[in-house]
């Protein structure tokens, strides 16, 4: 596909969500009390999509990965979080 | 258009959408064991779930005309106990010999503990000694990437494994790279929200070529939709990809993989 091609097939979804992203985060601020690892996480990654690179999405996925390479003596329930909680990403 | 569907849990899934699936195309499917939701409370629980499997669903498909296939294991969320996971393992030769059952899966890590990597290994290892093919979970979200490397290390660790005879599923951008250089498939699946969508999917398949990548949708119990890979197939042609090349991805590279079992047979068309 032409950059043209790929616009006319995806910008209108892009855009909705690319607003959503805006949203979120106006409604995140509006809440009351403190965030999360989560947050942080989130804010790296969006910082990240505003660099010229062609592996944006790889980048924004290793963001919220865990970096670590050893096993965890035991496994901390059963669910994911969508961000690893032991990073420091800073906002 | 005509699809198989590698990677799906019809045991939570109703015969509406057996007969969906039909109507859209699909000309089989393959159902790895997986978490019901819950945890099972005794690996007798496991006897009956793998009776489902090789003998219940198999005849609820028939009725639409629809192979289904299945693998076994127990499965990494419920891998923590290590004796109840230990004589779930000891139990699946009891089913080796039923003719739906392609190999062991989905196997994997959930937490990344050292448990889930012991019975990982323990699944390898039955897989190596019956010569059975391997459907590999890698796990959700922020655990995805130290995950697919653990389960990687095992995999090559084990000189038996030949990488052409396993597949390694749900890789996303990250993951992608580092299975298909180490010669495995590579499994993209297409769940709201936690996976790929069918835009990425495809942007994987154009950068990566497509040779050793298959498309599964995963329904389960949760919101996730059993058609899917069709409608990723709509995608793919609204992209400029020929019908013979959609037909490559969504039909023959499934078809190549599981056929790798002599178990997997399908219909003359």
């Amino acid at each position: 596909m032409t950059r043209q091609q790929v616009l006319d097939l995806y910008f209108p979804a892009a855009r909705c969500q690319l607003i959503e992203l805006a949203a979120f985060l106006d409604r995140v601020d509006r809440a009351e009390g403190e965030a999360d690892f989560r947050l942080a996480a989130f804010k790296k990654a969006l910082r990240g999509l505003l660099e010229e690179r062609p592996d944006r999405a790889e980048q924004a996925l290793l963001a919220f990965s865990d970096p670590t390479e050893e096993p965890l003596e035991r496994a901390p329930g059963k669910g994911a979080f969508g961000a690893w909680p032991g990073g420091s990403a800073t906002p | 258009m005509r699809y198989i569907e590698p990677h799906v849990h019809m045991v939570s899934r109703t015969t509406d959408d057996y007969q969906a699936m039909v109507t859209a195309g699909c000309r089989a499917v393959s159902e790895p064991a997986f978490w019901a939701g819950f945890d099972r409370g005794s690996p007798e629980g496991f006897r009956d779930y793998f009776r489902q499997l090789t003998e219940h669903e198999p005849r609820r498909a028939a009725k639409f005309g629809l192979p289904h296939f299945c693998w076994l294991c127990i499965n990494p969320k419920e891998a923590e106990d290590l004796a109840l996971a230990g004589e779930v393992v000891a139990m699946i030769p009891d089913f080796l010999d039923c003719p739906t059952v392609l190999g062991i899966g989905e196997i994997g890590l959930n937490k990344n503990s050292r448990n889930e990597l012991k019975m990982l290994e323990r699944h390898v290892d039955l897989a190596a000694r019956h010569d059975l093919l391997i459907l590999a979970h890698t796990p959700h979200l922020e655990d995805k990437y130290k995950g697919t490397r653990l389960t990687l290390d095992v995999l090559k660790a084990d000189s038996r494994i030949r990488p052409e005879r396993v597949i390694i599923d749900h890789v996303e951008e990250h993951t992608v790279r580092m299975v298909l250089d180490a010669g495995f498939w590579a499994g993209l699946t297409l769940y709201p929200e936690s996976k790929v969508t069918p835009a990425r999917a495809i942007d994987i398949l154009e950068q990566y070529g497509g040779e050793r990548l298959w498309l599964n949708s995963a329904a389960d119990w949760g919101v996730s939709i059993p058609l899917i890979v069709p409608r990723t197939g709509l995608e793919m042609r609204r992209r400029g990809w020929s019908a013979a090349a959609v037909d490559r991805v969504l039909f023959d590279n499934p078809r190549r993989f599981l056929s790798q079992s002599p178990r997997f047979r399908l219909p003359e068309e």
